[in-house]
């Protein structure tokens, strides 16, 4: 919705960790304007100072994310049209993460929980060895498929109530990633990560809100992702697996 | 907050409730339709084994299914350290077996 003036009214969070508020621009409306766009626009004419963060703007590299409108964006894939507020645009850092500067936050935690989730790959053969054959219809495959395509982006991680309240929790990214190793045929970590994911601050926490999904700009559904880590670690502790 | 051991004591004690609940609801229909009064039901409950091993099952799964609901309220809301967490939830788990407990022995013994 274009204004009589032809601009957009802009609020931009600026600060850092101690404190900060919102910053009014006017930015002229186009065509075809992403929130990217519009945050560069004011980067590059009116606050040079202003930090946020980029880099493919295609939506590959998941690190333009930030809070448009009270809601988690990737910026450079979201139109102003599709979310904008009568003529308002009010963009923040992502929620549930430390403010670096402006609109930057610190990603280390998010990642650190990817880390304690055994969000990475545990090899069982070597380079040396036959490729294990993995059927495009197995089950296991096509449940690590569903859930594969994450860019990492945090979107999830902000939109998440429990995370919110519990700064602990290991959070849908990272759950997501585990869900996607224990499908791996190839991987040999499956009860130490199931154990990972089952503690004080696992998957178990998870309220099922599915914020998660409703905010992945890549459709993914990291509610069912942690509802298959629920059932795989139930079963591996009642087993004595874990 | 809520690890695997928590996670499944909860869900298994759902499980136990749930029938409990139904039986539960439709005694209570049953007796107040056909007008019991309180002591033509208490001289079928006294020195039952049955409705003693039921509503002692019933209280046991309310008092660790509640008392886990209620931790993971607290742990969100009022952000409780992990000990004190533990003290609330075994206390709330307690306290409702005690009164439930009671409870039981009143309509059986």
């Amino acid at each position: 919705m274009q204004n009589p003036s032809g601009n957009l009214d802009v609020s931009v969070w600026r600060g850092n960790g101690a404190g900060g508020g919102y910053s009014a621009y006017l930015v002229p409306v186009r065509e075809n304007q992403t929130i990217l766009d519009v945050v560069t626009w004011i980067q590059h004419r009116l606050e040079t100072t202003l930090s946020y963060r980029f880099a493919c703007r295609v939506g590959m590299c998941g690190s333009c994310a930030m809070m448009v409108n009270g809601k988690p964006r990737w910026t450079c894939r979201t139109h102003v049209q599709r979310v904008i507020d009568g003529n308002s645009l009010k963009i923040a850092p992502l929620r549930n993460l430390p403010v670096i500067k402006d609109l930057v936050c610190d990603m280390a935690e998010f990642f650190a929980k990817w880390r304690k989730a055994e969000g990475h790959f545990h090899p069982t053969s070597t380079r040396h060895e036959v490729i294990a054959p993995i059927p495009p219809d197995d089950p296991r495959r096509i449940a690590a498929s569903a859930a594969i395509e994450c860019i990492n982006c945090a979107v999830c991680y902000a939109a998440c109530d429990v995370v919110a309240l519990n700064l602990d929790y290991l959070g849908p990214a990272a759950l997501n990633r585990a869900w996607t190793l224990i499908n791996d045929q190839r991987d040999g970590a499956r009860a130490a990560r199931l154990a990972a994911v089952s503690g004080d601050s696992g998957c178990f926490n998870c309220h099922s809100q599915q914020s998660c999904a409703v905010f992945c700009p890549n459709e993914l559904n990291p509610t069912e992702s942690i509802a298959g880590l629920k059932r795989a670690a139930a079963a591996a502790a009642l087993g004595g697996e874990i | 907050m809520l690890g695997v051991r928590l996670y499944l004591a909860q869900r298994i004690s759902a499980l136990i409730l749930a029938p409990l609940v139904l039986g539960h609801l439709a005694v209570m229909i049953y007796a107040t339709r056909d007008g019991l009064s309180a002591s033509e039901i208490l001289s079928r409950t006294q020195g039952s084994l049955f409705w003693g091993l039921s509503y002692g099952l019933f209280v046991a799964a309310v008092a660790v299914h509640a008392a886990i609901g209620l931790r993971v309220i607290v742990a969100e809301h009022v952000r409780l350290p992990g000990v004190a967490l533990d003290a609330f939830t075994w206390s709330v788990g307690g306290v409702l077996l005690a009164m439930g407990a009671r409870a039981v022995a009143a309509v059986v013994l």
